[in-house]
């Protein structure tokens, strides 16, 4: 559906992407993660046709990025902001004309979010009359009225409460069943780990790693489990399956360690060690978050 | 170009609808009108006497008794009633005041007159024209010099000036091309300003608001900022016309109403006649859009490039520096000699064209190559500031919270899409 290739965009003075590519599919949740100043959003404005790019090719749906794609795409930029001394309808239709709809299938299309949304009273409001969590919400409609294929979403969760942000979230959801692509981008990486099929992660203007979170994950499992038993405190003497990372005790004679399977060993092994010793309440594979794999990766290339 | 027009009617719309627009519509004509109406008082009061007034002339010196004439609404009489009698009289009637000359008139401030409301300037100016007329005619007699002959030899010379035209000689009115000519010149240099500085706080509205990002992320920098030249452009227009009508109307009311003496009111007329309005109305109209296009695609760079308007003083002084520069000339110098080489230069440079060619215009000096040539420069001069604005407009509105110099502005005109 999106096909970023070999990107390389300067500012006078530094580089903000320099040969980035991506392919996001149809139907995917793509989460663009990196640190503040990454180039991520240097990369939205490119698909976004706000900026162009020095060198490499935008691919949307098999064409070259154009002008006539812009209906296809709803942009929520990071910086949020409306007209403040116009009333919400007259300007969500604005934008919405701007975006090829005709008035009246804008008001249409309006009313059905507006009630959705439980806004029907705002119509006739004007933007500084609202809270800013209402002015995202009118934001986050004018983004998506148009109905487009590509839904681009800069920093979406900043600014609601946990309400609404959940809102948004089950709206974002919806919007992905019925067909629509979603492109974010964050630099709170934990947030958006349960809603992404695929990532891509940047830092320092590259493209440091990308795929299907799952994969990623499992390339970087490292063979970590957390135990926690209940009983006499074990002593390990260098013949069980596992080396002791660290371990806790608990209340009620509860004790949680944390272990590193041997070469060629499995959690299987593990267990028919253990339980003989003591009574077993959990064992879990410890999988790395997205900011520990992000922090591990930039190590490794420092 | 669709997109164009939805911005444009954006723009026109909010600003046409605000209450400072609707009431800056109607406050203007009341202004022309109330200062129609202080004309037209001001005419009634000077010039001519508009009742009959009549001036008791005690003389006690017995050199001016007599040798009084009498002029239209004007009459002397002699009397020989004391002061204090006559002051009882003069308090009953307003057009009656009493002259006393006493023995040793040429002493200063001797000669007194009263009466009940302020004397006007036209009475004490004719009674004084008249006392020194008679006073040198008898100095004359007392000289032995001969006043008939001295009268067959006296002149009375003043100036009609006449221009030579192609169409005949014509009445030259000078104080009515100096002040059309000044008018016009205070009127596009104020709009200028007004609308100018319309379009660049729109542009940081724009950038303050943040919409910006979601409005360029559907049309073109380029598109955005000229449907907002654009859309002020037209509230502009539409300012005038509303303005040029009710004022029409206005006077029409104001001249039933006040019915000001026919001579002034015809006077003033007719040397208004003499002036082709029509042409003089398409110019400005001309340079009011071109000037406009021009300043305003600048103003709006300027927004463009700065967070707030209080940023904008270091950008806005050399871009109103040309403006400022030729309405200070225009209503202090340029209009004694509105064909000098000085004022055809700034006439034709597109900075200064707006504001120095409609100085110039009402006198009538303007040669149509000169109008020409400034006219097509204009065109050129607002199609070069509006590529310059727009190539640092569309990187400005995008940059938030730097601060830019002029080193900065020039690296975004380089800049590549």
């Amino acid at each position: 559906m999106l096909s970023i290739r070999n990107i390389v965009k300067q500012y006078a003075g530094h580089t903000a992407l320099s040969g980035v590519s991506l392919e996001v599919e149809r139907g995917q949740i793509f989460g663009l993660l990196g640190p503040n100043g990454a180039g991520k959003t240097s990369l939205i404005r490119i698909v976004n046709q706000i900026t162009a790019p020095d060198s490499g090719e935008v691919y949307f749906n098999g064409e070259k990025l154009n002008q006539s794609h812009i209906e296809k795409i709803g942009y929520l930029p990071e910086e949020r902001g409306l007209y403040k001394k116009m009333e919400i309808g007259e300007q969500m239709i604005y934008l919405a004309r701007l975006k090829g709809l005709s008035r009246d299938e804008s008001i249409r299309r309006l009313k059905i979010w507006f009630a959705k949304l439980g806004m029907e009273t705002w119509w006739k409001m004007k933007i500084e009359e609202l809270s800013k969590g209402m002015q995202q919400k009118a934001q986050f409609v004018a983004t998506v009225l148009h109905e487009p294929d590509l839904i681009i979403l800069d920093e979406p969760f900043s600014g609601f409460d946990p309400v609404n942000a959940e809102a948004i979230k089950d709206e974002i959801l919806e919007l992905n069943r019925n067909g629509a692509t979603i492109l974010f981008s964050t630099h709170r990486m934990e947030s958006v780990e349960e809603l992404c099929d695929s990532i891509a992660l940047l830092d320092k203007s590259k493209k440091i790693l990308d795929g299907r979170i799952r994969d990623i994950k499992n390339a970087y499992r490292n063979n970590i489990y957390l135990i926690e038993y209940t009983g006499e405190k074990i002593s390990f003497n260098g013949a069980q399956p596992f080396e002791l990372v660290d371990e806790t005790s608990g209340e009620d004679n509860s004790h949680t360690i944390r272990i590193k399977l041997k070469a060629g060993a499995t959690s299987n092994e593990v267990l028919q060690y253990l339980i003989p010793k003591t009574r077993i309440n959990m064992l879990q594979e410890v999988i790395p978050s997205m900011n520990e794999i992000f922090i591990e990766h930039v190590n490794q290339i420092a | 170009m669709n997109k164009v027009l939805l911005i444009i009617q954006r723009e026109y719309v909010t600003r046409v609808r605000k209450k400072s627009f609707i009431i800056m519509i109607f406050v203007v004509p009341c202004l022309i009108l109330i200062m129609g109406g202080a004309i037209t008082l001001i005419a009634k009061s000077s010039g001519e006497l508009s009742t009959l007034e009549v001036v008791k002339v005690i003389d006690e010196s017995g050199t001016f008794a007599g040798k009084f004439h009498d002029i239209k609404n004007l009459k002397f009489e002699t009397t020989h009633q004391s002061i204090d009698a006559i002051k009882k009289i003069l308090i009953k009637d307003d057009n009656l005041s009493a002259l006393q000359i006493p023995v040793d008139y040429a002493k200063k401030d001797s000669v007194r007159i009263f009466s009940k409301k302020k004397p006007s300037f036209t009475l004490t100016g004719e009674i004084e024209k008249q006392m020194n007329d008679i006073a040198i005619n008898n100095g004359m007699l007392k000289n032995h010099i001969d006043t008939a002959l001295l009268h067959s030899i006296k002149s009375d010379i003043s100036l009609n000036s006449i221009e030579v035209t192609d169409s005949g000689d014509k009445k030259a009115n000078m104080a009515a091309d100096i002040g059309i000519g000044i008018a016009c010149a205070v009127f596009i240099y104020i709009s200028l300003l007004i609308y100018g500085s319309q379009v660049m706080r729109g542009v940081i509205e724009e950038k303050t608001s943040r919409i910006i990002e979601v409005i360029i992320s559907s049309v073109k920098p380029f598109q955005l900022m000229l449907g907002k030249i654009i859309g002020v452009g037209l509230v502009g227009l539409t300012q005038f016309s509303a303005w040029i009508i009710l004022s029409i109307i206005a006077t029409k009311i104001a001249g039933a109403a006040f019915s000001a003496p026919q001579g002034t009111m015809m006077s003033i007329i007719g040397v208004l006649k003499n002036i082709p309005f029509g042409y003089i109305m398409g110019v400005f109209l001309f340079y009011f859009l071109s000037g406009y296009l021009l300043y305003s695609a600048l103003f709006a760079a300027v927004g463009s490039a700065v967070d707030s308007e209080t940023e904008t003083q270091q950008f806005m002084f050399p871009i109103t520096l040309p403006l400022l520069f030729t309405y200070i000339l225009s209503v202090s110098v340029l209009f004694y000699t509105p064909d000098s080489t000085l004022a055809v230069w700034l006439s034709i440079i597109p900075f200064t064209a707006p504001v120095a060619m409609m100085v110039r215009l009402p006198f009538g000096g303007v040669q149509p190559w000169q109008l020409a040539l400034s006219m097509s420069l204009m065109v050129i001069g607002f199609l070069f500031t509006t590529y310059v604005a727009a190539r640092i407009y569309r990187v400005g509105i995008l940059m938030y919270g730097k601060k830019a110099s002029y080193k900065e502005l020039r690296k975004w005109f380089f800049y590549k899409e």
